[in-house]
């Protein structure tokens, strides 16, 4: 029985979410592998062959790997799973976009976003926006996962594995990459950051998010939003928290002029303390904070601007 | 050209839903609606059609009898057709991709948009699936898509960013929040519907392998998060924060 997990990357870097998944695997089997698939690998396997537990990093190299491209990703994934009987991608965009095409083909199940491995078999999974929590038992022979990468401690930088080269899949034809709007920021990462600061609806406009950016930045914190912020248009896709944007558990949470819908709260309530600063006592948030104030968002942090 | 959109029939995403003292969750009395990305998805395939890209929007549900009330919500959003694929048990993910491709060698559809995922399971597998299981190129996580000739541009949510990819048409989409704005929907739009024609077909007539992959063990609820205090002003915050929390 070994595992191989899909190492992420930006092109140069290897993804820190590729520490969580190593340590997702451990809990299922001491014989973890990493693939990584890239136009060229040198810095990123050296990084993920240091990762403790792996004992040995798969290589595949080629143009096809420029970008993430599903189609790509699956068919080399393919290639090599014959050798594995766990498969687990990070449950991000890149690993829900790839993995249900791996387990489609090899005609078995794909488990999301597991929290916890229970056995080799057996998996507890969040449904329902995190309503309710799931044990679930595979009977597939191979078993493919994502894994949200929050809920496993990395693991540390003390591996010596080996690096092999395998021969890289042919690319698709029927995607091309047109091109990437990416947000580039010196802020933490909101999965990663030890702090995330999130502001909603009570921030009327775009003068005032900047202000809470500019209060993030003094904490060393991540910025994150709603959907209803971004779906006007006053932040981008990738701050959103929730059932179906991103899934953070910082040490401290701060939500600003957030009301607390439900799909919001299923993306905050893992983080250790969360704060909520309302004007309406009503507000659900709330409900799940473990500081709250009513008061007006603009007001606290300006205060906080100020006081910290 | 013809869409395929899948549409499901789940507990209204507006509704919590809870877990029994005997670890089931009892959704036989809950409010249904569709879900809320098949609505997404289908609001963008009937624009399509309205701007003379596609000709036909057939809405398709998998499910028990009662999906077919969801099906009447997308005929009278715009969808020219429906069918539904009817059936008693629970059928997973691959089991639901499976089933559509089988559907899709009959109906010849171009392009097949379907929500990014079902917000009861919260999986985000089928139309991967599908594409997969077709060989179609995928976009998953569509904030914009265009049809131009064979070709649709697609532009995805991914985390970071955008990023914009060309598929060559047949080709599955996903669709993310930002895909489309679901109409409303009035009662003459539904009155209307009911002239529309639905189709039903039964699972088992398509003779697809539906076994079960995964054993459902247990549902539990969350851990509770412990009771919070309400404080009175920002100083009493951050004295809590640093002093009793230590997370500043």
């Amino acid at each position: 029985m070994a595992v191989l997990i899909i190492g992420e990357h930006n092109g140069s870097v290897l993804n820190p979410s590729a520490a969580n998944l190593a340590a997702a695997a451990s809990a299922i089997s001491s014989d973890v592998d990493v693939l990584v698939m890239c136009q060229s690998g040198e810095g990123i396997v050296s990084e993920a062959a240091k990762l403790s537990g792996i004992r040995k990093v798969l290589l595949a190299e080629g143009e096809q790997f420029s970008h993430p491209i599903a189609e790509n990703v699956s068919a080399q994934v393919l290639q090599v799973a014959k050798d594995y009987s766990h498969i687990l991608f990070a449950a991000d965009s890149f690993g829900k976009a790839a993995s249900p095409r791996v387990a489609a083909k090899l005609d078995v199940a794909q488990i999301s976003e597991i929290i916890k491995v229970v056995s080799e078999d057996t998996f507890k999974r969040p449904i329902y926006a995190g309503a309710a929590i799931a044990t679930v038992k595979s009977l597939d022979p191979v078993k493919v996962l994502t894994v949200r990468v929050t809920a496993f401690d990395p693991v540390g930088q003390e591996g010596t594995a080996s690096i092999e080269k395998i021969e890289a899949v042919l690319g698709t034809s029927k995607v091309v990459f047109l091109g990437a709007e990416k947000v580039e920021s010196n802020r933490p990462e909101l999965q990663s950051a030890k702090i995330v600061i999130a502001g909603g609806r009570g921030l009327a406009n775009e003068a005032e998010f900047a202000e809470m950016e500019q209060l993030a930045d003094k904490l060393k914190a991540a910025v994150g939003t709603t959907r209803a912020v971004v779906d006007a248009g006053m932040a981008p896709n990738d701050w959103q928290i929730g059932q179906t944007g991103k899934i953070i558990a910082p040490e401290l949470y701060i939500g600003l002029g957030i009301s607390g819908a439900i799909q919001h709260i299923a993306g905050i309530k893992d983080a250790k303390v969360i704060v909520a600063v309302n004007k309406d006592p009503e507000a659900p948030i709330f409900d799940v904070a473990d500081y709250g104030l009513v008061a007006d968002a603009m007001d606290v942090i300006r205060q906080l601007q100020t006081k910290l | 050209m013809k869409i395929l959109v899948p549409v499901k029939r789940v507990v209204d995403a507006n509704i919590k839903v809870k877990v029994s003292p005997e670890g089931t969750i009892e959704t036989a009395s809950l409010k249904k609606a569709m879900n809320p990305f098949d609505e997404i998805a289908l609001e963008q395939a009937v624009q399509l059609k309205e701007k003379g890209v596609a000709k036909e929007v057939v809405a398709v549900s998998i499910g028990k009898s009662d999906s077919s009330e969801t099906l009447k919500v997308a005929l009278a959003m715009g969808a020219d057709r429906a069918i539904l694929i009817e059936t008693e048990e629970v059928i997973e993910p691959l089991g639901i991709a499976k089933l559509l491709k089988a559907l899709t060698e009959r109906e010849n559809p171009q392009l097949i948009i379907a929500g990014k995922q079902g917000v009861d399971t919260d999986a985000n597998q089928v139309g991967q699936m599908l594409s997969a299981l077709c060989d179609w190129p995928q976009a998953t996580h569509a904030s914009s898509l265009e049809v131009i000739g064979d070709k649709a541009k697609v532009t995805i949510e991914v985390d970071g960013g955008l990023e914009t990819l060309e598929l060559t048409l047949p080709a599955v989409v996903t669709s993310d929040l930002r895909l489309s704005a679901p109409r409303y929907v009035t009662l003459p739009m539904m009155m209307k519907a009911k002239r529309k024609p639905q189709e039903v077909i039964k699972a088992e007539t398509f003779g697809v392998d539906l076994k079960k992959h995964v054993e459902l063990l247990t549902v539990e609820a969350p851990e509770a998060r412990k009771v919070g205090v309400m404080l009175s002003n920002v100083d009493e915050l951050i004295d809590r924060l640093k002093n009793e929390a230590k997370v500043l």
